[in-house]
């Protein structure tokens, strides 16, 4: 059995009487957890959810290795990897219903793949095509928050409506460890927790802002952080999917039954660099990084399958068509990527008429046509 | 017709607003029950309620934040900032966001935001009460920026901001606040385009263009330079992103002589874009430069000192005289 990896909050959640724990259902090494109450919230998941969560991790994955693939053979920009969190994403993700609206940061390609969207129009930000890749209605997603914090604020506005409208669905705000010292987190805790609003603040915990380790953003755990607020935390090993997917349940039944906001942080490992233009061996050890090595939610998962017999060669071999299949369309959709044209600069900045712009639009496609005359 | 200060005209415009359309809802610091420091808002939270007039936590960047949030949610938010000296806070949410969400989303995502800020200084108020902030917006992609400068203006601009699908930043002149004026707050608004600037008085020497709180003044100025003698053409700009540079320039083209006059900084102000695009635009038609009057490079001083920094009818005709000896 394993034991918890950080401190533990002290306050109960409210509704939730009987557990103050960092909250993991499977142990590093594959076996249930006994005694958590947490396992109510999981008790539908039978062996064939299981299957599905551990392949959507898998494929998930190998997405991420693709795209890191495409960015070192110069076809991405930039690419910023979630290896290692695939449990945080896809266990929260699952745990969302269609009409719920999430507002990602950057690294959360899990819960976007989970959201439905084609992973290829992921790559159209990173491969610098466009700044966003799909329509955020049709998906019930915002296009990534980079600007890292500010998207915090808009779950908790988006979460208002929500509450105005009279509707039960929820938002959620995914962000790191780093995030959470932004006053923009800080003052949406504060919306949040003032106007009682639906709202699930999913934090990734994944040790490393960058180059600077949690500790420097916060001397609590940050599950902590909400309780000033009057804002419950959930503290979740995110390397395990099944306690991530408990513990977003709850918080998201919690939001829809007008008790308001709560945070969750999940704890684990960018295992992989922040993004292709970093690299880690200049401030973490090599040891740091084995240690997280042995808690990947993907053996984890895939220990407990087997110890109890639920997948077979057949199914790991289905795991890895369809993994392989994902990676081709990735690939294939992202070469297919046209550039944008020089008036697509000029497009989508106003809603309505701009003198101004219209007049650099068409001073730059006079100039550009100069170019045609003179060849 | 009915005399109204801008203040009430504001207000009037605001509970129509939101008598036309469900979704626009009002937030800010203090403006439900105190209806707002300068009484913008008053009456509104008695009326409407307070889920359509939310008074928020102390925190500007939160105010646009989670206002950004309720129009990605299909609501129409207009926010106050209850000084400009305030605004900064929330610069990030203004700039990254509210400005650029349209274009980060290719077209598929609306802002229609409302951010209404009392500006300018004139109140013998204490520090960053009394600021212009306008051109750093004016200066961003994605916001439209106008101030009105009396109570029509007020009371149309103000529902023409909020029924735009563009996040609009709408300077109120805080210290015209309490001047009156003839408002048509019966029939449908007036189709006048958001951004078209008004030519308030006609003259033939000098263009004098003016926003917010220094129309008055510039109409003051054009008063007295007609007793010097001197014809004076004033602009009321209305709108600074986009600004209607046609109407400038039709005057120009006829005066020849062009004031810009604003209370913020000259320095990387309106004026020097005016300047630069009028001098591009009409430079065969100048008879002298183009001549700014402004705030000075200094911070917004002490309110005791604040005459010397606000220019004044007798400074802006001080530009005039320059324009016309150069």
């Amino acid at each position: 059995m394993a034991t918890a990896q950080v401190r533990v909050p002290e306050a109960p959640i409210p509704g939730w009487e009987g557990f103050d724990g960092l909250v993991q259902l499977i142990s590093v090494d594959g076996q249930r957890t006994l005694g958590c109450p947490y396992w109510d919230l999981v008790a539908d998941v039978d062996a064939g959810q299981l299957r599905d969560l551990y392949k959507d991790m898998a494929v998930v994955r190998r997405i991420d290795a693709e795209a890191m693939a495409l960015q070192r053979q110069g076809e991405l920009a930039l690419w910023a990897p979630l290896l290692g969190q695939e449990a945080a994403q896809v266990g929260s993700a699952r745990a969302l219903r269609p009409d719920d609206f999430v507002f990602p940061s950057y690294r959360e390609h899990g819960v976007v793949y989970c959201r439905g969207v084609d992973p290829a129009a992921m790559l159209r930000l990173w491969r610098g095509a466009g700044l966003s890749g799909w329509d955020p209605a049709a998906y019930g997603i915002a296009t990534p928050a980079i600007v890292v914090g500010s998207q915090a604020l808009h779950a908790t506005g988006y979460a208002l409506g929500i509450a105005l409208d009279g509707a039960t669905s929820a938002a959620m705000a995914y962000f790191g460890d780093g995030a959470t010292s932004e006053g923009d987190i800080a003052e949406a805790f504060g919306f949040a927790a003032s106007y009682v609003v639906p709202v699930v603040f999913f934090c990734q915990n994944n040790q490393w802002a960058i180059s600077e380790p949690v500790r420097v953003q916060s001397h609590t755990s940050i599950a902590e952080r909400g309780q000033g607020y009057g804002i419950p935390g959930i503290q979740v090993d995110g390397n395990d999917v099944l306690a991530v997917l408990a513990a977003t349940r709850l918080a998201l039944a919690r939001a829809s039954a007008g008790d308001g906001p709560t945070l969750i942080e999940a704890v684990t490992y960018r295992m992989g660099p922040h993004t292709t233009s970093d690299d880690p061996t200049r401030y973490r050890s090599r040891s740091d990084e084995e240690e997280w090595r042995v808690k990947d939610p993907l053996a984890r998962l895939s220990a407990l399958l087997r110890a109890e017999g639920l997948v077979d060669d057949a199914f790991d071999a289905s795991v890895e068509a369809s993994a392989a299949e994902a990676a081709a369309a990735l690939r294939q959709g992202c070469l297919a990527m046209a550039d944008p044209e020089p008036a697509d600069l000029f497009a989508h900045v106003y809603a309505e008429p701009h003198p101004l712009l219209q007049e650099e639009c068409d001073a730059y496609a006079d100039y550009l046509a100069g170019f045609d005359e003179e060849s | 017709m009915a005399t109204m200060s801008l203040s009430k005209a504001l207000n009037n415009g605001l509970r129509r607003a939101m008598e036309d359309d469900p979704k626009v809802v009002l937030m800010g610091e203090d403006i439900g029950k105190l209806g707002g420091v300068f009484r913008v808002t008053e009456g509104l939270q008695r009326d409407f309620g307070d889920r359509r007039v939310i008074d928020t936590p102390l925190a500007e960047s939160g105010v646009i934040g989670t206002a950004v949030g309720l129009a990605l949610r299909g609501y129409r938010p207009v926010c106050e900032i209850q000084f400009d000296g305030f605004i900064y806070p929330a610069f990030d949410q203004i700039v990254s966001q509210v400005a650029k969400l349209r274009y980060r989303n290719e077209g598929r995502v609306s802002v229609p935001l409302t951010i209404r800020v009392p500006f300018g200084g004139g109140i013998g108020a204490v520090e960053h009460h009394s600021e212009s902030p306008e051109a750093y917006f004016a200066h961003t992609a994605g916001l439209r920026v106008v101030t009105p400068s009396n109570a029509a203006d007020g009371y149309r601009m103000i529902q023409q901001s909020i029924a735009s699908d563009d996040p609009v930043v709408f300077f109120e002149p805080k210290r015209r606040y309490w001047e009156k004026g003839e408002v048509d707050d019966e029939g449908p608004v007036s189709d006048t385009p958001l951004h078209r600037a008004a030519v308030l008085t006609t003259g033939t020497d000098v263009t004098i263009a003016a926003y917010g709180p220094l129309v008055a003044t510039a109409l003051q100025a054009a008063v007295i330079g007609k007793e010097e003698g001197t014809s004076i053409e004033v602009i009321d700009l209305r709108s600074l992103s986009p600004i209607d540079f046609e109407t400038i320039e039709t005057s120009v083209r006829k005066t020849g002589r062009l004031v810009v006059a604003h209370e913020a900084s000259v320095f990387g102000g309106l004026g020097a874009e005016i300047a630069a695009r009028i001098s591009e635009r009409c430079f065969f038609h100048l008879e002298a430069p183009v001549r700014r009057v402004g705030g000075f490079a200094t911070p917004y001083p002490a309110s005791r000192a604040e005459r010397h920094f606000v220019p004044d009818a007798d400074r802006i005709l001080h530009e005039v005289d320059r324009c016309l000896q150069p």
